[in-house]
């Protein structure tokens, strides 16, 4: 190649260059405009309604350390990155958020974009929260920065290593992942089932834990416009199950009451809550009045099934209750069943009504992904006190009792019986699943 | 000494009567603390599956009890004789902990025959006043059924009772007992499934002319939410109650019914590792002002109240009253004084059964409070006028289950060890079953506590002394039910019969276990003089002081305790709510 052209090929690459990096510097140095309307101002803002929206949101759970101050932030969080910290969101003007404006509080709920133009992480769930009406983002404003003590924490440095600690690549996830479109009421449906369609993908940000992720960790539906929307995820060492009307692994075979009495009280008669979904209730559904409970029942229980491709069906049978009273189960996982299960959830598979958690046609033991599973079995769990239900019933963990594969039998036991027809564990699953718990533990 | 923030209501103790006193005073509006001198501790992790079902742990090593190497009791048969520490758990078993006796109790859960609240009074009518024998001091309790009846109904409907019923408010019901005093509902809960001990024993006493009923347990048959919303399931007969807490969220216990519903009320807080010293009084000794405590580090702390309430075991109740110097000491020698008068106990024959190896007994399974009993001679249910005793008690067919360490009962004359034992215990362990007879203890002059002038505990306290022995009346009704326990394990076919049966001459052995049910020392009544507690258990002496437990009953039942302990709780906190908070002082004037 001559001079002069490779010349002109070094100035296209350089324009090019600087072309991509004037528009990526534009995405990235951009504090975006947190688009409020203009009426808001003539509105005054209640603050007691807005500490229900606290309620909805789940705000104080993330935002407050095991045993500390409320709202204080320092909550940590396993990510595929590394481990971040919830910030102080009480009105402290130095460490908290005393010094935001509403503007400045609204960017960072719909866009994770702090006042000097940091990126957050979207574990915090602007993704979500962006659907949220201004009206309440204003009453939440007024909530945190009048009824909430300030308290002078300062916020814990994320545990991600370079080069993923640097946060600007975050803005380019925005542009390419983040819908910052507000709730759009659906005519055809009435004002209950759009309330509960509102909280669903708003403020409750069921999506954040039960809608798959993409390889960017992006949510692939965040309001519902396809039917992988809160069909199940992986999560950590868990895996939320599938919310839509699947009758195995989803709530195809639950009604709109058993879903409200679930958010109310941690538990219904198809399946109790532990974990993640333990703390949601405990800190935010069972205080939701029993209309919004009602509300997000009534939209969940109208979402059509998943694919079903590959996914767990139920169909009840009594042929392994058969095999037991005749004294012939003798797989691995059926002893197991025998000796350290039955005592509560019954030959039958069927548990006690809202006591013992049935395990025949249970979502959780159903679930593509076993991880849930696994991790009861292996640490145990316990279900919510609740004012509805204050029994915080509680199954103690086996996993100091049996191996991986005992495990893995128990598990593929208890999906393939009683008219759970789900795909086998296996024994490397467990192991997976016990190496993830033990590096989560505190003391590790 | 450091000095807590005052509070409306410190409760020493937080077994079922704290518990009770506990939710019943904070829903009330009040600020409550509790005290527990052991430890917290909850269905999981501390009686997880399969951890908590070891006997060695349990049953031989006492898990769940006092630890008596830091405070017990002395004891003595008689007042001349030199009393000795109680240095091995035997005779008898106080908890520790919160859920204290709640926890490792079986589940028998029976009311009181309306009788032996006015026993004194019954006795007389019948049989004239000549018929009580010289040095027994019995008394009225100052209650009656009728006014108990609510709170008797209230803790079954709390602890989600299985039973039947055999009196609904006075129309006799078919499957339940005959001789039950009036109840205004049902048992919460049908009767557990008999195993086949209950179901022989049931069988051969209706065939002797008895009345066989299922014994009311609270060991759930069926998933129960009670009023409070907690819930408990459904028991699994896996032989592990009496020792143990439950697995299975089956057995009532302050965890499993009240707590959960405690422990969500800002206005209720929990101090455990609080070990009570005294209660504080007034310089007139008329008023409490508080407890002083030492905490886990070994400090001594002032916990002002304007409320006190005992709510410990029976031995800690009745020796904070003698350490306190609330109410005059009893003295044996002059009759005189109330505090630690009319201590008493139970008295239980045990026969084991042993069948033919074609009758499955299968004591590998069992629940504390399954069975099937007569109550044809409890109480005066039968005429004592020609027996020339007073008393009387349960006779039951129960199956509590049973393990190598808990002691595997033989027939007499088998080898106590080696290849013989093995093939004995091969031979009997599936076909032995055991029938008992649990009776009541009248008071005596000579039966009392008081404190020991020798042995002090870790905190420097004077020790407990018990003045116990069995008496003649008592004996020679031992022996009445010695027969009759012969006369049923015959009908139910037992091949042979091994057990013990207490006679005329027979000493209290404290070596061997009996029952838990101590009772008695302060004593509820209408006479200020003889009795430490109003009908309200209110202390005579000291009006914002509430003494409950077993240690108000005036003598020894033959029911299990707990049922009459939990209503009388009930009961006193209903009178609290209802007069005592409104206008605090006396409930009744002396």
């Amino acid at each position: 190649m001559s001079r002069p052209a490779r010349n002109r090929w070094l100035i296209a690459g350089l324009g090019l260059i600087a072309a991509a990096t004037v528009v990526v510097s534009a995405v990235v140095y951009h504090v975006p405009d947190p688009a409020i309307s203009p009426a808001l101002t003539h509105r005054t803002p209640d603050a007691t309604r807005g500490e229900y929206i606290a309620v909805l949101g789940d705000c104080a759970f993330c935002h407050t350390e095991t045993a500390g101050p409320s709202y204080a932030g320092g909550r940590a969080f396993s990510t595929p990155l590394g481990t971040i910290y919830s910030s102080n969101i009480t009105p402290d003007r130095d460490t908290g958020i005393g010094a935001y404006t509403l503007a400045d509080f609204v960017r960072v709920m719909r866009l994770g974009v702090k006042p000097d133009g940091t990126r957050l992480y979207p574990a915090m769930p602007y993704t979500a929260y962006a659907k949220v009406a201004d009206e309440d983002l204003q009453d939440l404003f007024a909530y945190v920065q009048s009824d909430i003590a300030p308290l002078p924490v300062a916020s814990r440095a994320t545990h991600i290593p370079w080069p993923l600690s640097i946060r600007w690549p975050l803005a380019l996830w925005n542009a390419a992942f983040h819908d910052d479109s507000r709730f759009v009421t659906d005519g055809s449906k009435d004002s209950q089932w759009n309330r509960g369609a509102y909280l669903v993908q708003g403020l409750a940000h069921c999506g954040t834990c039960h809608t798959p992720r993409g390889i960017f960790f992006e949510e692939k539906d965040l309001r519902g416009r396809s039917n992988l929307y809160l069909s199940g995820s992986g999560l950590d060492a868990t895996s939320p199950i599938n919310l839509r009307g699947n009758s195995g692994d989803g709530l195809g075979r639950w009604s709109t009451a058993d879903i409200a009495t679930l958010l109310k009280s941690g538990r219904s008669e198809h399946s109790a809550v532990t974990g993640t979904m333990a703390d949601a209730v405990r800190h935010s559904t069972q205080y939701m009045t029993d209309q919004d409970v009602t509300s997000i029942a009534i939209y969940v229980k109208s979402l059509s099934p998943a694919p079903e491709h590959g996914r767990a069906s139920f169909v009840a049978s009594d042929s392994t209750m058969s095999t037991i009273m005749a004294g012939s189960e003798r797989s691995p996982g059926g002893r197991i069943y025998l000796d350290s299960c039955a005592a509560c959830h019954r030959l039958s598979g069927s548990g006690e009504n809202s006591t013992f958690p049935t395990l025949a046609g249970n979502p959780s033991v159903l679930s593509s992904d076993p991880s849930s599973l696994i991790g009861v079995i292996l640490e145990g769990g316990r279900v919510p006190s609740t004012a509805a239900a204050p029994s915080g019933l509680a199954m103690p963990g086996f996993g100091w009792r049996y191996s991986d594969a005992d495990i893995a039998a128990l598990a593929t036991f208890t999906r393939s019986s009683w008219g759970n027809n789900a795909p086998p564990v296996t024994a490397a699953k467990v192991a997976g699943i016990r190496d993830q718990l033990r590096s989560g533990r505190p003391d590790h | 000494m450091a000095t807590n923030k005052p509070v409306d209501v410190v409760i020493v103790g937080f077994g079922w009567t704290g518990a009770i006193m506990a939710i019943e005073l904070a829903q009330a509006g009040l600020n409550v603390l509790a005290l527990e001198r052991g430890e917290d501790a909850t269905t999981v992790p501390n009686w997880a599956y399969p951890k908590v079902v070891d006997e060695i742990s349990q049953s031989a090593r006492n898990g769940l009890l006092q630890n008596l190497s830091k405070s017990t009791v002395t004891i003595r048969h008689h007042k001349d004789d030199r009393a000795l520490p109680y240095r091995q758990i035997g005779s008898f078993k106080p908890g520790t902990g919160v859920g204290g006796a709640g926890i490792h109790w079986s589940g028998v859960h029976s009311r009181v025959m309306p009788q032996e609240l006015r026993l004194r009074s019954h006795i007389t009518e019948r049989y004239g006043a000549r018929f009580i024998p010289e040095g027994m001091t019995l008394q009225d309790w100052g209650v009656t059924y009728e006014e108990l009846e609510p709170h008797f109904d209230r803790f079954e409907q709390v602890c989600g009772t299985s039973g039947k019923a055999g009196n609904l408010q006075g129309r006799a019901l078919e499957g339940g007992n005959p001789f039950e005093a009036p109840r205004s509902h049902e048992f919460p809960l049908p009767p557990l499934t008999d195993p086949p001990t209950s179901a022989l024993f049931a069988k051969a006493t209706r065939e002797l002319g008895y009345h066989p009923y299922p014994l009311p347990a609270a060991n759930a048959s069926r998933p129960y939410t009670n009023p409070y919303g907690c819930q408990l399931g459904p028991c699994n007969f896996c032989g592990f109650c009496s020792d143990y807490g439950c697995i299975n969220y089956s057995k009532a216990s302050p965890q499993t019914t009240i707590l959960p519903v405690l422990y969500r009320m800002p206005n209720f807080a929990l101090r455990t590792q609080a070990h009570v010293l005294k209660v504080n009084t007034d310089s007139a000794g008329k008023v409490a002002t508080g407890v002083t405590y030492v905490d886990a580090q070994g400090h001594e702390v002032e916990q002002p109240a304007t409320m006190v309430v005992l709510a410990a075991f029976h031995l800690h109740n009745v020796r904070l009253m003698l350490s306190s110097g609330i109410g005059q000491p009893y003295d044996p020698g002059t009759g005189q004084g109330k505090v630690g008068r009319n201590f008493c106990y139970q008295l239980l024959n045990s026969v084991n059964l042993f069948f033919d190896k074609n009758v499955y007994i299968n004591q590998f399974m069992g629940a504390g409070g399954v069975g099937q009993a007569i109550e044809d001679f409890y109480g005066d249910n039968f005429d004592h006028g020609k027996l020339g005793f007073i008393g009387g008690g349960v006779i039951w067919g129960r199956q509590t289950g049973n393990g190598p360490v808990r002691g595997i009962p033989l027939p007499s004359g088998s080898p106590a060890w080696g290849s013989g034992w093995k093939a004995a215990v091969k031979k009997n362990f599936l076909h032995t079953g055991r029938i008992e007879s649990q009776l009541s203890n009248m008071a005596y002059r000579g039966c009392y506590l008081d404190l020991d002038p020798t042995y002090r505990d870790a905190y420097g306290t004077p020790l407990l002394r018990m003045t116990l022995n069995w008496q003649d009346n008592d004996l020679r009704m031992s022996e009445f039910f010695g027969e009759k326990l012969s006369q049923i394990g015959k009908a139910m076919g037992a091949t042979s019969q091994s057990g013990r049966v207490l006679k005329r001459g027979d000493n209290w052995d404290t070596r061997a276990y009996q029952s838990t049910h101590i009772n008695g020392g302060t004593a509820m009544g209408a006479d200020p003089k003889t009795s430490v507690v109003n009908k309200y258990l209110q202390s005579w002496d000291v009006s914002n002081l509430f003494v409950l437990g077993a240690n108000v009953f005036a003598h020894g039942i033959g029911y299990n305790p707990t049922g009459l302990v939990g209503a009388l709780a009930y009961w006193s906190a209903a009178n609290i709510r209802a007069t005592y908070l409104k206008s605090p002082g006396p409930l009744v004037r002396g």
